[in-house]
């Protein structure tokens, strides 16, 4: 593997090596930890008693604060682990796979909460569990993705190879993400599906807008923390001397 | 704000179960995660501790 | 002239060709492979009538969805063989050693793939479809949009077998990494006979399913080559 000369390379690029990165990992965890909190405990405050009842779902809408900003963040964090994927094949850096490996089970697991958040809501406003919607189907779609990814990196033994098969794997899946939810939103229509949506745009009051945002920013801010954690977990599992370095041993 | 007492704050309109329910399993996943990091942060600091001695 | 030298001035497009002819020898030698698949789809797709019971307007009704998806899972079926037996006797590394672009050689792979198992389906689908009581004009609906679903079945399918090749357990984990990518296949193909089949036109599900296709045939070798690329290093 060819490292990154530092002669050549632009000074940013020396927190490209995960050395350099992971006390500077650490000293960012805190604060975001702190971010993360705070914002997400006013976003509550916003959903649970600023914003007012909704007139057509009565208080059932509330589940929108922590549904919407989840499924944001499930596809958001899918294209960011891409990207972090395409970096890692172009310029061959060890921690940008870590970075994309780290990205994974969060953006796996708000995909998880958007679906089970999405059921929760549509038994009371469909009357069933699961309706086809275009949103939930997709959402589903992308839960099968993240499974593949951590499917094919569990599978291959050799570290270098995974990082990189996943990698190639992720940036499909990435340019597939649009064509799917196109795909399946053309299908809804298709087949007449369900006409109530969990986001009805003209509707929403901003204050309803202003507690969602608060919550994304909060749910942004802890996925940093946690995917910086992730990273200086997988940087110390990858290099044991770097570990006892780091760990002052 | 929006509520007269806390029972009517509990209740959520009749939609407790699923509000409640949603909330709860949304801070309980990422809870979950914080503690799975954070055994496996341990599991590593001890690895490491044994290669070291 | 020594015969290496020959070899070394042979045209890219007659390599190819001999890649493609090559791969379509070796699998008809070996007739097992292709009739495998052909018997797999005609058997998985006349078990869905003995389920739901023989109704002609809902096996009518399902018929787009069972074919297609029968058809989706057969050409599946056959993923990891395809570069897999390469693979294991060297030949791929020799292949891509050769001085001919990696891509052109997947893509050859792929359509190799797509011969054997994609293009059966395209003529005996409209045979199981007349078993589901559809009509003429869905029936080749039928047949264009798998003509069409197929290659591009072949191609997304080429980079989930390059991903995994030389792992254990290969079958399950290519189903895993290729059937969330084959659903807009799915969507517009099945679509297209749906549409048909209420009356509607056709050609706007028909045109997106080429839109796929075309998109698949830019991404998917590169993606493969890439793939192989990493499975051989």
């Amino acid at each position: 593997m060819k490292n990154l000369d530092t002669k050549t390379s632009i000074n940013w690029l020396k927190y490209a090596s995960p050395k350099t990165f992971y006390p500077l990992a650490g000293k960012l965890i805190p604060w975001c930890v702190i971010g993360a909190v705070g914002l997400i405990v006013y976003g509550l405050y916003i959903g649970l008693f600023v914003a007012p009842t909704d007139f057509q779902q009565g208080e059932g809408y509330r589940i929108i604060f922590v549904h919407v900003p989840a499924a944001w963040f499930s596809m958001f964090l899918y294209l960011l682990m891409a990207m972090y994927a395409g970096l890692g094949l172009v310029l061959n850096a060890r921690l940008s796979y870590m970075m994309a490996t780290a990205i994974a089970p969060t953006g796996a697991m708000f995909t998880l909460v958007a679906l089970v958040t999405g059921s929760l809501w549509g038994k009371p406003m469909w009357g069933a569990w699961w309706v086809w919607d275009a949103r939930l189907t997709s959402e589903l779609i992308l839960l099968f993705l993240y499974i593949g990814y951590f499917s094919l990196q569990a599978a291959i033994d050799d570290k270098n190879r995974a990082d990189k098969a996943s990698a190639v794997l992720a940036l499909v899946g990435a340019i597939n993400v649009p064509i799917i939810y196109f795909s399946v939103k053309w299908w809804n229509t298709l087949h007449q599906g369900a006409s109530v949506s969990l986001m009805k745009a003209p509707a929403m009051a901003t204050v309803m807008l202003k507690g969602m945002l608060v919550m994304a920013i909060g749910f942004w801010l802890y996925s940093i923390a946690v995917i910086l954690i992730r990273v200086r977990c997988e940087i110390l599992e990858r290099d044991s001397k770097a570990a006892m370095f780091n760990l002052g041993l | 704000m929006q509520w007269h007492s806390v029972n009517e704050f509990l209740a959520m309109g009749g939609y407790a179960f699923y509000v409640w329910g949603s909330f709860g399993i949304t801070f309980g996943c990422m809870a979950f995660e914080l503690w799975l990091l954070k055994k496996r942060s341990q599991r590593i600091a001890q690895a490491v501790k044994q290669e070291a001695f | 002239m020594p015969k290496t030298k020959l070899t070394q001035e042979l045209g890219t497009f007659s390599v190819l060709y001999r890649i493609l002819a090559r791969d379509i020898k070796v699998a008809l030698r070996r007739q097992s492979d292709v009739t495998a698949v052909f018997f797999f789809f005609i058997i998985a797709a006349s078990l869905f009538p003995l389920g739901s019971g023989a109704d002609p307007k809902l096996l009518s009704a399902m018929a787009p969805s069972v074919l297609w998806v029968t058809a989706l899972l057969s050409c599946m079926l056959s993923l990891s063989r395809m570069y897999s037996s390469d693979y294991a006797d060297g030949t791929l590394e020799q292949i891509m050693l050769s001085n001919q672009p990696t891509v052109l050689i997947v893509l050859m792979k792929i359509l190799a793939h797509w011969v054997l198992s994609g293009l059966p389906l395209v003529f005996v689908a409209p045979l199981i479809g007349l078993q589901f009581n559809l009509s003429s004009a869905e029936l080749q609906i039928l047949a264009v949009s798998l003509l069409m679903g197929t290659l591009a079945l072949s191609l997304i399918g080429s980079i989930g077998a390059a991903l995994t090749l030389g792992i254990r357990g290969t079958g399950v984990l290519i189903a895993i990494l290729v059937l969330p990518l084959y659903i807009p296949v799915l969507v517009f193909g099945a679509g297209a006979v749906n549409a048909a089949s209420i009356g509607m036109s056709p050609n706007g599900a028909l045109s997106l399913l080429g839109a796929v296709l075309a998109m698949a045939l830019v991404f998917a070798p590169l993606a493969s080559a890439a793939a192989l690329k990493i499975a051989l290093e």
